[in-house]
């Protein structure tokens, strides 16, 4: 408690104007901002899955097991942060228990059981049945039995079963798509739906968040995609990449005009949080919000993809240009969460002062534990790529 | 011995008499003690409890925020309070300059007399315990709700400390309590109302600045607070109906 009274001490030196008394402590920290972060990933990464399962987007099949796979080990870890953030870490279950269902928050746990059993896992075993059978049949010992574990103990891969996976993975995917819009909607509803706070509180936010979960899922895929694919010495599908970033480049620019629409409308209305929303802007946000979210995040990769699509540069450079843009792509997601999560809270509900976050390095909600969740979701990846390929075989060319 | 026993035994004529004469007693009984206990369940559920606060009265002597950490064993610290003092300076030009050192619990500087300060005043704030709570509407787990008497309480015991109720509340009346880890807050001092007491603020007020009462008794010093003065509540647009009133309180009060 000491610890945390000399940290007040410390922000109430660097609150501007008037705030509430009670305001001094900043209620979410970095911890909160990860996790609509790693949500948006998950969303993402599936909606990218279900172009190749639904839309039938034939150029993006290289990623489609990677972007299942990564939408699962990232969704492992969403609720990590939440937990670790509570008070009382101990009665979380009472969300499931007893759940208070008129609170926002009360029914992520369903939503997240719901997208985790329900539509991640079905579809992942739907799709790697036949894969896990045939390895259950090939190893011998231990392994043998994790395999067949796996596959629930079942034997069937006769052409009649194989196509019922895929029709089935195909429906799944189908009721997927809905389910990752619900969940990352959800998450986007959990602060829209605060009237206390004008900075969160607008109907646009739950769609705003979609996009650019959508959008980070794609630019993640896009650089695992060529990490992986690099450290494996294999050749980078260019088809593939280059669909890939197309995408991209849809969604950033939906994402871009809903938040410009977002900002206009606020704009134009001027409620009565306006000026203190401008001055947050223009001092405390100036950086996370007009230079890593919109400029870096937004205008420069996007200027950069196309540039190289309109020249028609050649591969090598093309995908020196993907995998920048795709990186600053994802740090202006970040930019966003951080914007939204923290840059809500930097502003008194008085309207007439500014308050200060400063964010520890160790502790239970620091910089390190938040970058922990950052690092983890990659160990589990590769954890799970060591049971499940996410490569089909002979699908690839080796660079010779 | 025959006819004693033949006089304890009750002819139907006498059966029917006593009949007549305990049935409706007995009947009567059951509709008294039922009225009468009516009012004992059901007290806790006529009270609809709320404040009003004369904004001319206070001068921000900080006794009723002093009194609320020592009666609720609020921290001590400058960042956690149940109630407060601001105190507004309206410039001639319009600027509202507003202060809350240590919540006003050591009083306020006097303030340097300019020309162009148009006005100043206190204004005590503390939880609405709004008819329409945002802060109950969020709770993932229902530990924070409305209680019958129309106070809104945290069950501490309960709590998972997500803190989503504090950022729903738009008047930081909620605090993280730093060494029970859940969300604390005014409780119209639940404990002493439901004797009969009055808040501690309340008793403690030099100026009677404060006013507590039930919002159901048309006798209660509340209603006829709230019908003797002109009457404003905190950001009335978001709809949380607050039952903390203030008499003849300046637009620029947030």
């Amino acid at each position: 408690m000491e610890k945390l009274i000399e940290q007040l001490y410390a922000a109430s030196q660097q609150i501007s104007g008037f705030i509430y008394p009670n305001e001094v402590e900043l209620q979410w920290s970095i911890l909160i901002v990860i996790y609509p972060y790693i949500t948006g990933l998950v969303a993402g990464a599936f909606i990218l899955a279900s172009l190749v399962k639904v839309f039938n987007v034939k150029a993006l099949s290289p990623t489609y097991r990677l972007a299942l796979l990564t939408a699962l080990a990232f969704l492992i870890v969403a609720p990590m942060p939440l937990q670790f953030h509570l008070g009382h870490m101990e009665r979380s279950y009472e969300i499931f228990l007893t759940p208070h269902l008129k609170s926002a928050m009360a029914v992520f746990g369903f939503v997240y059981m719901w997208y985790l059993m329900v539509v991640l896992l079905l579809e992942i075993w739907f799709d790697y049945r036949k894969d896990l059978v045939e390895m259950a049949n090939r190893e011998k010992g231990l392994k043998k039995l994790l395999y067949m574990a796996l596959s629930l103990f079942s034997r069937d891969i006769s052409p009649k079963a194989i196509a019922f996976d895929k029709k089935a993975a195909k429906i799944i995917t189908i009721i997927g798509i809905p389910s990752a819009f619900l969940l990352h909607g959800y998450v986007g509803f959990i602060f829209g739906s605060i009237k206390a706070n004008p900075w969160w509180s607008s109907v646009l936010i739950p769609v705003v968040f979609l996009f650019s979960a959508i959008v980070s899922g794609i630019a993640l895929v896009l650089i695992l995609y060529m990490v992986i694919t690099m450290f494996r010495g294999k050749k980078l599908d260019m088809l593939c990449l280059d669909r890939l970033a197309d995408f991209l480049l849809y969604a950033v620019i939906v994402d871009f005009s809903l938040e410009m629409l977002d900002f206009i409308h606020r704009l134009y209305q001027s409620e009565d949080s306006i000026h203190i929303i401008s001055e947050l802007i223009k001092t405390k946000l100036f950086i996370s919000l007009i230079i890593v979210q919109i400029l870096l995040g937004i205008i420069v990769p996007v200027g950069m993809i196309v540039l190289v699509k309109f020249f028609k540069y050649q591969d090598e450079l093309r995908r020196l240009v993907y995998f920048v843009a795709a990186l600053l792509i994802q740090m202006g997601i970040f930019g966003t969460r951080w914007n939204v999560v923290i840059g809500g809270q930097l502003f008194s509900k008085s309207f007439r002062g500014l308050t200060a976050y400063k964010m520890e390095l160790l502790g239970m909600e620091g910089l390190f534990v938040a970058l922990g969740f950052l690092v983890l979701p990659f160990i589990i990846l590769y954890l799970v790529t060591r049971v499940f390929s996410p490569w089909e075989e002979g699908q690839e060319q080796s660079i010779s | 011995m025959k006819e004693k026993t033949k006089n304890n035994k009750l002819n139907r004529r006498e059966v029917l008499k006593k009949l007549g004469k305990y049935l409706p007693s007995a009947g009567l009984l059951w509709i008294a003690s039922s009225k009468l206990a009516l009012p004992a369940e059901e007290n806790g559920k006529k009270h609809n409890y709320g404040m009003g606060v004369y904004i001319k009265r206070c001068i921000g002597c900080g006794r009723c925020a002093n009194a609320c950490k020592e009666e609720n064993n609020v921290p001590r610290d400058p960042f956690f309070y149940r109630t407060w003092i601001e105190r507004y300076a309206v410039n001639m030009d319009g600027e509202v300059s507003v202060q809350s050192p240590n919540g006003g619990i050591d009083g306020f500087s006097p303030m340097e007399a300019t020309r162009t300060l148009l006005k100043s005043f206190f204004v005590p704030k503390l939880c609405n315990h709004c008819d329409n709570p945002p802060c109950v509407q969020v709770c993932p787990v229902g530990a924070t709700f409305k209680s019958p008497e129309g106070v809104i309480l945290v069950d501490e015991k309960y709590c998972i400390g997500c803190r989503y109720c504090i950022q729903a509340c738009p008047y930081g009346a909620r605090y993280f309590h730093p060494e029970k880890k859940v969300a604390d807050k005014c409780t119209f001092c639940y404990h002493r109302i439901t004797k009969g007491l009055r808040p501690a603020c309340v008793e403690v007020c030099p100026t009677n600045a404060r006013v507590f009462g039930d919002l159901h008794t048309l006798s209660s010093p509340l209603l006829r607070f709230k019908r003797m003065n002109d009457i404003h509540v905190l950001k009335p647009d978001l709809n949380t109906e607050p039952k903390v009133y203030y008499a003849n309180m300046d637009g620029v009060v947030r």
